[in-house]
């Protein structure tokens, strides 16, 4: 019997496994499409520096059509939700809207319809990388409803591009269907972004939620509304203009490349000996950490790049990574939020009585630069239920799934809390935010933060430090209390000493204790 | 007997000025502006010691010093003055309460006991810094016990003072409650004591007309006596100048309740006149087993220990109660005051009786 051999297009791979991508049924693919397209716009409007106005709408259009077909897990859902069981899925329409920067119309039909393209490859801090989301989105949407996308957008230029758009599968290549182009006379500028998707809100609904608010927290500056299915607004309204300092684009660090990292550079290098080459294309390299890494890794300082052997090329990398004295990667290229940023965040969305922040140096690992922010928030609209809350994000979005598989989860319940004057039922929610060009994802679906050594180290370390400004609120407000308690004891008892003893030796007046009561308190200011 | 008659009401009246200067010694802390603190004598275990001098036990030099400074002494302070305060209340209107009563009064003053051991911690308090008895603050616990036999009482409560009664009046024995504490000895014509732990036999002695036959008077004291009864034994002893005689069951618990009423207790270290010391255990004796054949009951385990552990009190250094815990010891056994009934109802009355107070008065 000869076996059939053939070659799948990226849009086929994806199709045919998407649950790592994050579409494995009903309830998760109506999540996780509108999570695409929510931090793609916000992506957007980072790059246009205009505080974002998302707007998304979700609407029913009909009951399912693939009642009892295969293709569909709803039973392993229940697993992972709490709605109950029996809610057959049904067909919505998904809208989300943005002011972000728009997409240049020539790669409108990419982006949108071709899997693995986007402007997401560089070095540089964003919330998505892999230029699927949106796509895999749309082409969830098709596969359950055989309907096209229509995606608007607009740069800000004279025009408006309206179009009809389909994934050809087994080519990843978009289909158009349909090309408008419309007068820009408002000078509009952004993208909308809607179609048609099988899903189940009603199992979906909390997680939407709850991944809206947490949105929310970690980007204070944006406007976002959400109409659900039941026409219910919700509304997460900016506390602050101000966004976040955008990163920049940067090289790659010698410590974070590979063989195939070299071989690409060489082929475009305009260099032509090996000084240039590494003060060129590695980031943090300049003249004298070029020359001495040199001599150390034993390669000719005026060899021209473009004549390095394959061994050459493997010594090199070696070296790179043996090398002790690169400097480490700047933190140029992330955004962090910032304490004022996320502490607004906190405030508007969980109103607690009090914030620890913690911002940890840049650190990286295997030559991928990231931040670790910490905060520990105290009281108000958090919760007591027995356990501390976690709050998880990557690049300012927040993770929300396959918690106690993450780092930080991890870390977070090896740690004595005792020490820290904290027990679990104090209303507490940590939140741990790790920018990066790279972020240690497990999966494709992000959803957690694998346990790299160094950023355990430095989640770890970010908890402590935010813990211990934890504990000094916590122990001045323990002192606070009881120093209003014994206050409130002596103001509770002495004017009954003094009433009974008035009594007892048959004088008409009490004694005057007001200065007793002061002398308690001002004993205890000094 | 005109002497006697003032001491209860003069009694009385000191307690009301010991604790309006206690009152007053406050006031005046306050007036000079520094926290009112008091000075009293400890009650811890270290500090109780047996007095041969007293013949009971006292308490030692050391105080303890609480101020209203004190964040930890304040709350206890307050319920201190409180009681004080509730206690010349009661003085003053002449009633009597009961230490569950304090409990629940306080409550109506805002200043709620957390439970009774609380409550009744710091009365135990008010008695070492006044130097009274709960009983002198017309503060009674709910116990009672009984006397019986020719003695008439004087009352002074309020709607009976003056009036007079012979405590012979009522078979069932007359109750030493605080109308009959509080009240004055008129005249008597007993010329002894008979105290009896148990119930049964107090009937039957009052049945079997002991009173007369013995010219003496009875007092139940119903197991371990009451303080109002102890106080009471003790005045009868003092004012009226009566000889006590005590009689228990033929066990260490019997020896202890006689000896409670002779010398008193490590709890009362801060009080006197609670104490008879002349006052004589006259039985069941362990000799008085043996001698009598009564019929009797092993020691347990418990009995025995309990034998040790009175063999080292300071207050059974005497001879008889060094004889006799050995005795009961050797023996190991024990016997109740019924057991007499095995040579007929009368036997203990006109036998064994007799020849009991005969012979303790050749002592």
């Amino acid at each position: 019997m000869v076996q059939a051999f053939e070659e799948i297009s990226a849009a086929d791979f994806f199709y045919r496994n998407r649950d790592i991508a994050g579409f494995t049924n009903p309830s998760r693919a109506i999540f996780s499409s509108i999570r695409e397209l929510v931090e793609n716009s916000l992506d957007a409007s980072d790059q246009s520096r205009i505080p974002p106005e998302i707007y998304i709408r979700l609407s029913f259009e009909y009951e399912g059509s693939m009642k009892g077909s295969g293709e569909v897990k709803a039973e392993d859902e229940s697993l992972f939700e709490n709605g109950f069981r029996g809610t057959e899925p049904k067909v919505y329409r998904l809208r989300v809207a943005d002011n972000g920067s728009g997409v240049p119309a020539r790669h409108i039909p990419a982006a949108f319809g071709q899997v693995l393209f986007g402007s997401k490859y560089k070095l540089k801090q964003t919330r998505g990388t892999f230029g699927l989301g949106g796509t895999m989105a749309l082409l969830y949407g098709q596969i359950t409803t055989h309907k096209h996308a229509l995606v608007k957008s607009s740069t800000g230029g004279a025009r408006i591009y309206i179009y009809k758009i389909m994934v050809d599968i087994p080519r990843n290549r978009p289909i158009i269907l349909d090309r408008k182009i419309l007068l820009n006379k408002e000078g509009w500028r952004g993208t909308i972004v809607e179609f048609s998707l099988e899903g189940d809100y009603a199992k979906a609904m909390s997680r939407i939620l709850e991944y809206l608010k947490q949105t929310a927290l970690v980007n204070p500056y944006a406007n976002i509304m959400f109409i659900d299915p039941k026409g219910r607004l919700y509304k997460f309204t900016r506390v602050t203009t101000q966004m976040p300092r955008p990163p920049k684009e940067t090289k790659p660090h010698p410590y974070g490349v590979d063989v195939e990292a070299i071989q690409r550079l060489i082929r475009v290098t305009p260099c032509r000996n090996m000084v240039d080459f590494m003060r060129n294309h590695f980031h943090r390299v300049g003249e004298k950490t070029s020359h001495k890494f040199l001599e150390f890794a034993g390669i000719g300082k005026t060899i021209n790049p473009r004549k390095l052997s394959r061994e050459r090329i493997v010594r090199l990398v070696k070296m790179m990574k043996r090398f002790r004295n690169f400097l480490p990667p700047d933190a140029s290229c992330l955004s962090p939020i910032s304490e004022e940023l996320l502490k607004a965040g906190i405030l508007k969305e969980l109103q607690p009585e009090f914030i620890a922040f913690c911002q940890r140096q840049p650190s990286t690992y295997s030559g991928h630069p990231f931040i670790v922010e910490v905060a520990i928030a105290y009281g108000g609209n958090i919760a007591r239920k027995n356990d501390l809350v976690l709050y998880r994000f990557a690049n300012r979005i927040p993770l929300l799934y396959d918690e106690a598989s993450d780092v930080s989860w991890r870390i977070i319940k090896r740690i004595n809390w005792r020490r820290y004057k904290v027990s679990l039922d104090m209303p507490i929610a940590i939140l741990v935010h790790i920018c990066s060009t790279k972020v240690p994802y497990k999966t494709v679906g992000k959803e957690f933060i694998a346990d790299r050594p160094e950023v355990k180290r430095e989640v770890l370390n970010g908890i402590r430090e935010a813990a211990r400004q934890l504990q000094r609120f916590l122990t001045k407000r323990e002192h606070v209390e009881r120093e209003r308690k014994r206050l409130s004891t002596f103001s509770k008892y002495l004017p009954k000493i003094a009433q009974f003893s008035t009594e007892l030796a048959g004088k008409k007046r009490p004694p005057d204790i007001k200065k007793l009561l002061w002398s308690v308190k001002k004993y205890e200011e000094k | 007997m005109k002497k006697s008659k003032s001491a209860a009401l003069e009694r009385k009246k000191e307690v009301v000025a010991k604790l309006e200067s206690f009152g007053l010694d406050l006031y005046e802390q306050m007036e000079k502006g520094v926290f009112p603190s008091i000075k009293m004598p400890s009650r811890s275990i270290e500090n109780i010691r047996y007095s041969p001098e007293f013949r009971q036990y006292i308490l030692g030099e050391r105080k303890v010093h609480r101020s209203a400074r004190n964040i930890r002494h304040i709350r206890p302070f307050t319920q201190l003055v409180w009681t004080a305060f509730f206690a010349h209340e009661l003085a003053k209107h002449r009633k009597t309460s009961t230490l569950r009563d304090v409990y629940y009064s306080a409550q109506a003053y805002n200043m709620s006991f957390k439970d009774q051991p609380e409550s009744n911690n710091i009365i135990t308090d008010l008695e070492t810094i006044s130097g009274f008895a709960r009983e002198d603050f017309n503060v009674f616990p709910e116990e009672r016990s009984a006397i019986f036999g020719d003695l008439t009482i004087e009352y002074t409560v309020p709607g009976y003072e003056g009036k007079q009664l012979n405590l012979t009046s009522h078979p069932d024995g007359v109750m030493i409650g605080p109308a009959l504490t509080s009240s004055e000895f008129a005249k008597t014509g007993a010329d002894k004591v008979i105290a009896i732990e148990k119930g049964g036999l107090f009937t039957r002695f009052v049945e079997e007309q002991v009173h007369r036959k013995f010219n003496a008077l009875l007092v139940l004291t119903a197991g371990q006596a009451p303080r109002a009864t102890r106080h009471f034994i003790h005045r009868l002893n003092k004012e009226l100048s009566l000889p006590v005689y005590i009689f228990t069951d033929g066990d260490p618990w019997g020896m202890h309740i006689a000896m409670v009423i002779i010398s008193g207790s490590a709890n009362a270290a801060h009080l006197r006149e609670l104490t008879t010391p002349d006052a004589k255990w006259s039985g069941v004796w362990a000799s008085d087993i043996v001698k009598y054949k009564l019929p009797s009951d092993p020691l347990t385990a418990v009995d025995v220990k309990r034998l040790y552990e009175l063999q080292r009190d300071p207050r059974y250094e005497g001879k008889l109660w060094q004889r006799e815990t050995k005795r009961f010891l050797k023996i190991k056994k024990k016997a109740e005051q019924e057991a007499f009934s095995r040579y007929g109802l009368t036997y203990i009355v006109d036998e064994y009786l007799p020849a009991k107070l005969e012979a303790l008065e050749e002592d």
